[in-house]
């Protein structure tokens, strides 16, 4: 999120589009009604009519995996009727850059950017001109041809009503109806949010949708202003901290990137990483870029390494080679790699294709299942058709602590990091993950010591100084707060900077202090700032707040710097300084500084420092030539669709997505435009449980409200097949199937696809064969209270990703359904 | 001691089930198997161990698709026929003018069930009781609101002082407009669970439109009882009008066939 949960209030245009916040987020809603209490409009988009929808103003159906249409449809709105904040665009993003000639739009190339080479793109046309001083040319008037906005005007001038409408099944009048709505937004001293989740990212073309509503947000003067910004619904309480941590894997904590083998020292690595800009007024701050590596690397490593030698101890990334959840699975299942954590997850359930992540796990020598309770996962082996005879995959289950039994902290959507203190006890032998890391990693550490290996240094230079240590220097019990203290960061010597001396050990106070000459360490350069000499900042629970916007500065603690709205130096006129919204101003100047909330690298009014500083030309990227797949968002067809064409341009499917059902394993199966799987499908969640249930099946009274896997149809889907409302069905698509209660409902209607009736099905994801009845269980097998019905959505799913980011596009794929025992 | 009132805003319900949740934890009420037969409501409706319910409901027409929520749970009547018809004093008002149930007093005999206009007392035949929502007495008496307000994100429900539940009910139905209405206060004495009904009573499914106290509890209770009382034999009296009534007490009776 740009902005935060208690922020949404502040909106005057909500839109829900990709995600269910009543159903699966439902603490958001209380902001969402507060916004409403004060007038705002609820607006929901979304394939089936949701709890979501039962409370909207306004509610328009879309056929999944057709949001770049619905969304450049608003675009050309908006900027048809001049509905944009022309001020805002002109000085605060790119639009008035002028683009190289060479530079052609899908339009004019046959559905494709320029440059399209086989799957992958030669970016050298998406670029700026300069001129001879370097400096990006640009028309402040908006109306050279070449120039981004014109561009943008030019790209989205093919998405008129009409085709959207044909493409989405979106009726022309509620099109016109949500674009009205939210475009309203662009007048001064309005606000609308977007409040997206997985029915955005999961798809082909996941990260252009959301590029597609950044561009929206810019243009209506959206970005860093109150109840206004890009707001991603995270799916668990701490996935934005995991990510921050780098949980994935191209970068390492704080967005940093990971290192590649072809940057052999720190310095390549550096002179890669960090951007420069032209710019003269640019701020461009990952010009900053060395000092968090180093004072990362003296994090890892302390004083046992020079950052040089600590940098050439990291792990390298083939250069092109990807890592992520899909290749991972396609090279366990090609026996490539032999042994897998499995820790906090349900892979058996969650992945994408879960016959293929199935069959994957029986190729392993051995398995690590760190979990609460027992999985599809740990007992894959002796899952649906599996003969444990024939596996020889050893599991080994170590029980873990659950949240409320351990301390430590969370970064919640709003990026709040909240401290949380131990509740309970773990029952029997579970411990906290931490824990559990640690044991591993001094042993680890001991068998190098003793035995050596390759790479020894990387693992026994690391420091580790998480608490009270034995005779042999082992921890003996983690301390989560020497860990934070870590990540915020301290000087390792003393340090004088502009005439403050900081003393050796004292915790570094923001990361404006951080270091590239190896004085300082921290473990995440934007969480410095959280754990400092005045105290752990996440524990704060003071509800002072003296904004008229819930800024709240002293509950937890937020990253960056404790900024709760950040590019929050676009909430006022670049000119004036005043606010676009006077009754709700995130930062106002005094005369002398910025008050409210932190401010976001604006300099005095009038000054012409762009407030995008963590974009090296300072502005918004309305063209974002950084992607895989286009400067600018496009629509494509997901990779299994009912059409057999795309109706904007000659390009079907994504240019750029990494296919494994070409040349693939004998499980990557496809089924586009075929009759054997004539309707949409989408995968979603319910209230009562949590992502594959894995938590929340074992919890009696949970299962007991949403017992069963089910299928949500229509009425004339329902009459089609011969289905009854709670009959028992099964849904197929090529790659599984999986049986489910059919839930026959007027919340689906079938849409009208360019004259064609399509049909859209939906099933949630959170089943799974452990927690049912009809399993085998033996004498030491745990037995769910309530038993739960059905396995995994997953086992459906095509196995198929974003080019940027290649989460798997669960979200819109092919299937069929017949009562149970029909084929 | 101050009357309270609880107030379900349909208006603002978002179907979460949180108070359903709550409800079960805070009065630890377990879990029974469920099956999924077409909808997301579940269980399909009030059970011994099921004290509130979240009803889930479609209406459609030309306009497109409406789903209504409701929650449903004990109206806590003030002319309350089961306190009439309790035998045992098990069920009775408490200081609050809620209806509170003395589970150690209930001996079963189900008179409650049979006159609640609203079906909301449940029989256990495992225990021989009756159970109901009791608007979480142990926790209102130290000055806790009910589990299922707390529960609430959207402030669909509130609990308060029943003038002031009263009056953000009604400023709330005119709010909302349409065939916004107030539920609860224009019958039984008033109960003290009120609702904010977005759309017309008669569109929601198992709600009585004018819920009253059966003829035949007026007709027991008020009039032939106290006569019974003056003459010798009142008891068998009353076990013969119980039979001719509702005919014998049966202990097989299943909990939750009334439910169905």
């Amino acid at each position: 999120m740009t902005n935060h949960w208690i922020d949404i209030q502040f909106s005057d245009c909500i839109l829900a589009m990709g995600s269910n916040p009543a159903s699966n987020h439902p603490i958001s809603f209380k902001y969402i009604q507060k916004a409403m209490e004060k007038g705002a409009t609820l607006v929901n988009v979304d394939p089936r009519f949701t709890q979501t929808s039962s409370r909207a103003h306004l509610y328009a159906p879309l056929r999944s995996g057709t949001d770049i249409a619905f969304l450049g449809g608003m675009i050309k709105y908006i900027l048809d009727n001049n509905l944009y904040n022309e001020k805002y665009v002109k000085f605060y993003s790119n639009a008035p850059f002028l683009v190289n000639p060479a530079f052609r739009l899908p339009g004019e190339n046959d559905g494709v950017f320029s440059g399209l080479n086989g799957t992958k793109y030669d970016k050298s046309t998406w670029s700026f001109q300069k001129g001879a001083d370097g400096v990006i040319l640009k028309d402040p008037t908006l109306q050279d041809p070449n120039c981004v906005f014109q561009l943008l005007r030019k790209q989205y001038d093919r998405y008129t009503p009409e085709l959207v409408s044909k493409i989405t099944g979106t009726p022309v009048d509620k099109l016109l109806q949500v674009y009205k709505t939210y475009a309203a937004t662009g007048q001064k001293g309005k606000a609308g949010t977007i409040l997206y989740a997985m029915g955005w990212t999961q798809h082909t073309v996941g990260v252009q949708n959301i590029r597609a509503m950044s561009i929206i947000q810019t243009l209506l003067a959206n970005m860093g202003v109150a109840g206004g910004g890009v707001n991603a619904l995270r799916g668990e309480s701490n996935v934005q901290g995991s990510t921050d941590y780098a949980l994935l894997f191209h970068i390492l904590p704080g967005y940093l990137r990971a290192p590649l083998a072809s940057l052999p020292s720190l310095k390549d690595y550096i002179e890669k990483s960090t951007p420069a800009t032209t710019e003269p007024k640019s701020l461009n701050w990952w010009k900053n870029y060395s000092k968090y590596i180093t004072s990362l690397l003296r994090a890892f490593y302390g004083m046992n390494a020079t950052p040089e030698e600590a940098y050439d101890l990291l792990p390298r990334l083939e250069d092109g080679k990807n890592y992520s959840w899909l290749s991972l699975f396609d090279a366990m299942y090609k026996g490539e790699f032999t042994g897998f954590f499995s820790w906090g997850q349900n892979p058996a359930c969650s992945g994408a294709s879960s016959n293929k992540t199935r069959q994957a796990m029986a190729k392993l020598d051995w398995m690590v299942n760190v979990n609460i309770f027992d999985s599809e996962t740990g007992s894959f082996w002796k899952g649906p058709g599996m003969d444990p005879a024939k596996i020889k995959t050893e599991v080994f289950m170590l029980p873990c602590s659950a949240s409320i039994e351990k301390e430590g902290s969370i970064t919640n959507s709003g990026r709040w990091m909240q401290w949380r203190y131990k509740a309970v006890n773990s029952p029997g032998e579970a411990t906290p993950d931490g824990e559990l890391i640690s044991e591993l990693f001094l042993k680890v550490r001991d068998l190098y010591e003793k035995e050596g290996g390759p790479l020894k240094e990387a693992v026994t230079k690391l420091t580790w100084d998480y608490g009270p240590k034995d005779a042999f220097g082992r921890v003996t019990h983690l301390d989560v707060h020497a860990i934070a203290k870590e990540i915020n960061g301290y000087f390792l010597e003393d340090k004088e900077i502009n005439g403050v001396l900081y003393k050796k050990g004292s915790l570094v106070p923001s990361f404006a202090l951080l270091q590239d000459d190896g004085s300082t360490s921290s473990g995440n350069w934007l969480y410095c700032n959280s754990y400092t000499e005045k105290g752990n900042m996440a524990a704060r629970r003071s509800r002072k707040d003296t904004t008229p916007i819930g800024i709240y500065p002293e509950w937890a603690w937020s990253w960056p710097v404790n900024r709760r709205i950040i590019y929050n130096g676009a909430s006022v006129d670049p000119e004036t300084g005043q606010p676009w919204d006077t009754e709700h101003p995130v930062i106002l100047w005094d005369g002398a500084k910025w008050t409210g909330d932190v401010p976001d690298g604006v300099a005095a009014p009038g000054a012409g420092r762009p407030p995008f500083i963590m974009k090296p030309d300072g502005v918004a990227s309305i063209f974002g030539p950084g992607l895989a797949d286009g400067p600018f968002p496009e629509h494509y067809e997901p990779l299994e669709c009912p059409i057999d064409k795309n109706l904007l341009s000659p390009q079907f499917i994504n240019p750029t997505i990494r296919r494994f059902d070409v040349g693939g394993t004998e499980l990557d199966l496809r089924a586009t435009c075929d009759p054997r799987f004539p309707f949409v499908c989408s995968t979603y969640r319910v209230s009562e449980h949590w992502q594959t249930g894995l938590m929340t099946r074992w919890c009696s009274w949970l299962a007991e409200m949403q017992p069963s896997m089910f299928v949500e149809m229509s009425e004339e889907l329902a009459k089609l097949k011969g289905i009854g409302n709670g009959d028992a069905v099964t849904v197929r698509s090529v790659r599984g199937e999986v049986d489910a209660v059919a839930i026959v409902t007027a919340r689906f209607k079938p849409f009208d696809i360019n004259g064609q009736t399509i049909h859209q099905v939906g099933i949630p994801w959170h089943y799974g064969w452990v927690t049912t009845a009809m399993r085998k269980y033996s004498h030491d097998d745990k037995k769910p209270e309530v038993f739960t019905f059905g396995d995994s959505a997953n086992l459906l799913t095509p196995f198929i990703g974003d080019p940027n980011t290649m989460i798997p596009e669960s979200k819109a794929f092919m299937v069929n359904v017949d009562r149970k025992g029909v084929k | 001691m101050a009357e309270y009132v609880k107030l379900y805003d349909g208006s603002k319900c978002t179907g979460c089930r949180g108070c359903q949740l709550a409800c079960k934890q805070w009065n630890q009420l377990p879990a029974r198997q469920t099956q999924n037969t077409g909808t997301y409501q579940n269980p399909p409706a009030l059970q011994p161990a099921t004290w509130m319910l979240m009803h889930f409901q479609e209406v459609s027409n030309g306009n497109g698709v409406k789903w209504f929520f409701r929650n449903e749970a004990c109206m806590h009547c003030t002319d309350a026929a089961c306190v009439k018809v309790c035998p045992s004093g098990a069920l009775h008002y408490t200081a609050f003018g809620t209806v509170g149930l003395d589970r150690e007093k209930c001996i079963g005999c189900k008179e409650c069930i049979f006159a609640c206009p609203f079906e909301v007392p449940k029989y256990d035949p495992a225990t021989d009781k009756v159970a109901k929502c009791d608007m979480c007495q142990s926790r209102v008496e130290n000055s806790m609101i009910p589990a299922c307000v707390k529960a609430c994100p959207t402030g669909a429900l509130l609990f308060g002082e029943k003038e002031k539940i009263l009056a953000v009910a009604a400023a709330r139905a005119k709010e909302v407009g349409g065939d916004a209405t107030v539920y609860g206060d224009k019958f039984v004495g008033g109960t003290h669970f009120v609702y904010v009904l977005p759309e017309k009573v008669s569109l929601y499914a198992k709600l009585p439109e004018k819920p009253r106290v059966p003829l035949t509890v007026i007709a027991w209770k008020d009039w032939l009882k106290p006569l019974s009382l003056l003459a010798a034999g009142g008891v068998l009296l009353g076990s013969f009008l119980h039979y001719i009534i509702h005919g014998p007490k049966s202990p097989d009776e299943s909990g939750d066939s009334s439910a169905q």
